[in-house]
């Protein structure tokens, strides 16, 4: 179903000095002493010595080159200090408390968090704390949907994963308030690396948001590689949204693995602004009957930015809905990789899968790549996708500016009507209206 | 239980009419020894009384060949090929060169009358007069195992500067412009069959459209495998000089055996300013039976240059055949305004397997590019729509538009949709739809209501599906193309 | 003469018909009335052969034969013809194309001529022409694109091109403004004939000004519950069907 990596001989250069690092580290990192992590650990370590990072003789990292990741050698990020953070990202009106769980550098700060606000039953702590504190919660979880074997950077994490959010929220139980995670870098002059960890669980007939804040202050370089595993139940909801906003150096990537039971519902929605390279993977598996998912999207991107999303949408049960919709602004000599796949195993009759990618190209030097995909062994299936390509409409533009309005804003205007056609795919409220602000920010800062 | 003559009879009607192009001609070959090495490309070049620069390519291709591996990345599953158990050069045996078809073997032109395509052109004229529409007659190049045998028209056609000739021939008759064009499309080390046929091809079409004419005909050519246990390795070569016009028609069919046979041709189009090119393909090669036994391995490379500005070069195709097929007949868009289409029907049934699709280049200003590709799929079969459309910094103003259909009949089969968009020019317009779809049981229901059998209503509605692409085939292959979708689809509805 | 003795037929295990009788002869024009869920479009589809119904008991008898073991097209070919409530789209498919390849496997059933083009042509051009429909229509793939009265005046088309022996209409009126009803009732009154039964099915006796059946019967619950002359429509028309033990469905 997925491409497979082949080892090619001996371990590739660029998997060393990681692996180093891991055999020298190992005893530090959190959980040392369970064997079973340890076991994930070496798993994790031995397939990227294996493979190391992906090159683009691989057909899912065709538009993506990780050279640059060879020039800087990446330190595991030390603990910091909160060093001159006065204001934190949130969604949430100015003053508002509410839920929230802070990393800085991979690291968790109990003093900028809080769990005010949660349902009874709800459990938002930090992974490290939880590998001490419910260890069996964590193993049971742990690697179940993320799997190392064809994904490089999966591996990487596995080896070296640290801390992140873990939620549980139980069954029946419907949580109100977005919950907000914030991963912050401080990029400082030495280039480093995070490999942070999310689990969210949600028992049947659960229903709870999750905000994801991605932002760097500072210039260095850094490498974030973020894993998430998402648990849908049977009949519960979990609306998944994340916003990156790191800085112009930073390697960006992230894996989101759900499951979705049946009856249930799985929302993605990832906004892309910062990272000078990110990648966003998305595996959404709808393992129950009819149960839906909507991964989604919004990416900007200026200057030598580079940004790639790949999805993958795996309808293994009948009567199953999916539902895509990704746009983009690409500026200056940036470029945009969209890949999206849908699959119908056989026995997925009555499914519903769209997905739609529409890139607007700003600059003569910006570039392109789009490779949606379906693949269908069902028959009574409906499935299409479509991707556009274009630059601003010329006619709307004069027409606006016949009314009147300057050329740059008018241009801004076409733009931010073009991306809220997909900012529009976020169910949340207060998220969406927080997201387009985002986006509007962007425009006007161009 | 021994059959009665008459269930034998009946048996063999019905398998027959599921592929009626089964049959072997009995005739005595000329064939080089089994196997591929340097002295099998000798040895084809020698039969063709080649000039020295064309062995030479020959052999840089073959040692190209030695260092390749063949691909995998299609979405195909087949055992390994053995390429030393193969004839790489079958001939039926002739006492000289005809000079006239009245020196080509009876039975030859037997198995042409078989097929339904008459060589002889005085019952083709006759045939033409007859008819009540101004359809214009066919040129014909027929292809049998490695070498033409008749070429048809070609005085009519000689008198307006146009040639049509076996490719052999034009070695010889005007190996400037085979020296020039050919490998200029798709070079000797393009890919791995298409280096194996650069190899080792022993036939094909060659065409040349003089400047600003109208070939006044359709030309076709018609590819025939024959022999046991040989691969088919045609090459041709088109070349529309400016201003000028083709339409040019291939048909392919095979007999039933229960091996595979290898086919793997190369076709290079060459559109000068203003000319344009229409290549159509009904593609008919034994597609194995019920179980996946037999049938072709058909790795094709065709691909088309619009060099000039204005010129278009349009594919069109109706894939039924082949247990595997492979191929992605292609456009590279260079001269400003040019333009590329493909469209295609591709049906697989039984366990048949086709990766097949396009690839547009843009490369000059305005360039424009359409791709209708409709797959069906049935019993175990698995179809992949495989396509690239790549817009270049300079194609100002490209465009772009493409629509994949898929249609599902069964639920044991698969389709696939794979394209490739790359864009690099911010003027260009890039569209790509892609659908799936099944036969609805109400649509089924509606046309069995209204008198039609279930297979009647499949076919009809199939046809209704691939009625975009079908109308781009000139007419007397449309209609052939039609009954071909209603067959092809046969035992594909319980 | 089609004989329904005693039909009872289930959908996923429900049952939907519970007993229908019913018997018409050449030249009679039946209507069925009822409310909706009683039961009318399963009958007309299961007279057409459409699979998902399952026959528990009873049989249907036409002109001697067992209806129930044909399958569809061999229905079709014995001259039932059923004008569909919802008609089918099917695309790329022209209308005359559909047309002609139908009307061409009933005449081979019949043991008669298939028509070439320039006779099947020159028939159904006087047959759009009656029914007042233009030309384009017969170009166009079939119901695709076609506004609600396009698709009944093709469903009528159809019908007086195949000339069946049985004709079941199922909802003709539906979706047919006045103008657009008229024509259709026009339509299927010109094929009434002594050699042809219809089977009206309706949920209102609107229809029932244009084409007037001989025989009235309301179909509730499964069973017919009443059988009368036309005038039997006009006081449903005025009393609704609680009198049948069913709501009066909007």
């Amino acid at each position: 179903m997925t491409t497979t990596f082949s080892a090619r001989g001996a371990a590739p250069e660029t998997a060393r000095p990681y692996i180093e690092q891991f055999d020298r580290l190992q005893g530090e990192l959190p959980g040392a002493g369970l064997a079973w992590l340890a076991e994930l650990r070496r798993q994790g370590r031995d397939r990227f010595a294996e493979i190391g990072f992906p090159t683009v003789r691989n057909e899912t990292w065709k538009y993506t080159n990780l050279r640059a990741l060879d020039k800087l050698s990446f330190e595991p990020a030390s603990p910091t200090p909160r060093a001159g953070i006065d204001t934190l990202p949130t969604v949430r009106p100015a003053g508002a408390q509410g839920p929230r769980l802070v990393f800085i550098d991979g690291r968790f700060h109990a003093e900028l968090s809080s769990t005010a606000g949660l349902p009874e039953g709800v459990e938002l702590l930090s992974l490290a704390d939880a590998l001490r504190t419910k260890p069996d919660f964590v193993a049971e979880h742990l690697g179940r949907l993320a799997q190392p074997d064809d994904l490089p950077l999966v591996a990487l994490n596995t080896a070296f994963l640290t801390d992140g959010p873990l939620l549980h929220v139980p069954q029946g139980v419907a949580v109100e308030q977005p919950v907000e995670i914030v991963h912050v870098t401080l990029a400082g002059d030495r280039p480093s690396a995070v490999h942070p960890r999310t689990l969210i669980v949600a028992g049947t007939g659960a229903r709870v948001t999750v905000v994801e804040h991605h932002v760097g202050f500072g210039t260095g370089a850094d490498l974030a590689n973020h894993v998430a595993e998402v648990f849908v139940a049977d009949e519960a909801t979990v609306r998944h949204y994340k916003v990156q906003r790191e800085g112009t150096e930073s390697f960006h990537f992230s894996h989101a693995a759900a499951t979705v039971g049946t009856n249930g519902h799985y929302d993605n929605f990832i906004l892309t602004t910062g990272a000078r390279l990110s990648r966003n993977e998305v595996r959404s598996t709808l393992a129950g009957t009819d149960s839906s998912t909507h991964v989604s999207g919004a990416y900007m991107v200026r200057g030598g930015q580079h940004c790639d999303t790949s999805t993958f949408i795996d309808h293994a049960q009948p009567n199953g809905t999916s539902r895509e919709v990704y746009k983009g602004a690409i500026d200056d000599t940036a470029r945009a990789v969209f890949q999206g796949k849908i699959l119908v195993r056989p026995g997925a009759q009555k499914t519903d899968g769209y997905q739609i990618n529409r890139a607007l190209l700003l600059s003569d030097n910006a570039e392109i790549d789009s490779k949606p995909e379906l693949e269908i062994y069902a028959d009574d299936v409906k499935c299409s996708h479509g991707a556009t390509i274009g630059e601003l409409d010329e006619d709307a533009l004069f027409y606006m500016r016949a009314r009147g309005i300057e050329k740059d804003q008018a241009r801004s205007l076409l733009i931010g009507a073009f991306l809220a056609e997909a900012i529009e795919e976020i169910a949340d409220e207060t998220v969406r209206e927080a997201f387009q602000e985002i986006a509007s920010g962007w425009m006007a800062s161009r | 239980m021994a059959g009665t003559p008459e269930t034998i009879e009946q048996v063999r009607a019905v398998t027959e009419q599921k592929y009626k192009y089964g049959f072997t001609t009995d005739i005595e070959s000329d064939m080089a020894p089994k196997g591929l090495n340097e002295d099998t490309v000798r040895f084809i070049s020698a039969k063709k009384e080649e000039p020295e620069w064309l062995l030479e390519w020959r052999l840089k291709a073959f040692r190209a060949w030695q260092g390749m591996e063949e691909p995998h990345w299609p979405k195909l599953n087949y055992g390994p090929i053995d390429y030393q158990d193969a004839h790489y050069y079958a001939a039926p045996k002739q006492k000289n060169k005809p000079k006239s078809l009245d020196e080509v073997d009876p039975e030859l032109l037997k198995t042409y009358e078989k097929l339904g395509i008459p060589l002889r052109e005085q019952e083709i004229l006759a045939g033409v007069e007859g008819s009540e529409g101004k359809s214009p007659a066919i040129a014909v190049d027929a292809v049998f195992d490695s070498v033409s045998v008749a070429t048809t028209f070609r005085a009519k056609l000689e008198e307006m500067g146009i040639i049509f000739c076996a490719i052999s021939e034009a070695v010889h008759k005007c190996p400037e412009l085979v020296q020039k064009y050919l490998g200029s499309v798709v070079p000797y080390t393009d890919n791995y069959f298409a280096t194996l046929n650069s190899a080792v091809f022993t036939d094909g079409s060659f065409v040349y459209i003089p400047k600003g004419v109208r070939c006044p005909m359709e030309l076709s050519t018609y590819f025939r495998i024959n022999q046991a246990n040989t691969g088919q390795f045609e090459r041709t070569l088109i070349i529309a000089d400016e201003g000028s016009y083709v339409s040019y028609l291939e048909g392919c069919t095979a007999p039933q055996r229960d091996e595979n046979q290898l086919h793997a041709a190369v076709v290079e189009l060459v559109a000068l300013d203003d000319a344009t090119i229409k290549y159509s393909t009904v593609q008919n090669w034994y597609p194995g039976n019920e179980e996946g036994v037999g049938g072709i391995y058909n790795f094709v490379t065709k691909r088309g240059a619009c060099r000039g500005k204005n010129s278009k070069i349009s594919w069109t195709q109706v894939e039924t055949g082949s247990a595997i097929t492979w191929k992605y007949p292609s456009c590279i868009l260079q001269g400003d305004n040019s333009v590329g289409e493909f469209y295609s029907v591709a049906i697989t049934n039984n366990r048949q397997q086709a990766d097949t699709g396009t690839k547009m280049i843009h490369i000059g200003k305005n360039t424009r590019s359409t791709i209708v590709s409709k797959g069906i799929s049935a019993g175990r079969a698995d179809q992949t729509y495989r396509g690239l459309v790549k817009i270049l910094p300079k194609a100002e103003g490209a465009r772009n538009h493409t629509q994949c259909d898929s249609l599902l009949i069964g639920d044991q089969c698969g389709a696939h949709t794979v394209p490739y968009i790359e864009n690099r020019n911010r003027s260009a317009r890039v569209e790509h739809e892609a659908t799936t779809a099944k036969i609805s049981e109400d649509q089924l229901f509606y046309c069995r209501q209204r008198g039609l059998s279930a297979e009647d209503a499949v076919s009809l509605i199939v046809n209704g599906f691939c009625k975009e692409v079908l109308k781009e085939l000139p007419m007397e292959f449309a209609v052939e193309a039609q009954k071909l979708v209603g067959i092809s689809l046969e035992g594909s509805v319980g | 003469m089609i004989e329904i003795k005693n039909l009872h037929a289930t959908v996923d295990g429900k049952e939907i018909l519970r007993g229908i009788d019913l018997t018409i002869r050449p030249g009679e024009v039946h209507a069925i009335m009822g409310p909706n869920g009683a039961g009318k479009s399963t009958l007309s589809y299961l007279l057409a052969g459409r699979e998902g119904y399952e026959i528990t008991e009873g049989s249907v008898t036409y002109y001697g034969k067992d209806l129930l073991e044909m399958e569809p097209e061999e229905r079709a070919a014995e001259g039932v013809f059923l004008a569909f409530q919802y008609p089918v789209e099917i695309p790329g498919v022209a209308n005359t194309t559909f047309l002609k390849v139908a009307l061409n496997a009933l005449r081979k059933h019949r043991g008669e001529k298939e028509l070439d083009a320039m006779q099947f042509l020159k028939l159904v051009r006087e047959k759009t022409k009656a029914l007042g429909m233009s030309d384009d229509m017969l170009k166009r793939a079939v119901n695709v694109g076609f506004s609600g009265g396009e698709k009944k005046r093709n469903e009528s088309l159809q019908m007086a091109v195949l000339e069946p022996k049985f004709a079941i209409l199922d909802e003709t009126d539906s979706g047919l403004d006045i103008d657009a009803l008229r024509i259709v009732a026009e339509g299927v009154n010109a094929l009434r004939s002594p050699e042809r039964s219809m089977l009206v099915i309706t949920h209102y006796q609107r229809l029932l000004d244009y084409i007037v059946p001989d025989h009235v019967h309301v179909l509730a619950a499964g069973r017919i519950v009443r059988s009368g002359g036309k005038e039997l429509a006009v006081e449903l028309e005025k009393n609704g069907y609680r009198d049948f033990g069913a709501n009066e469905a909007a």
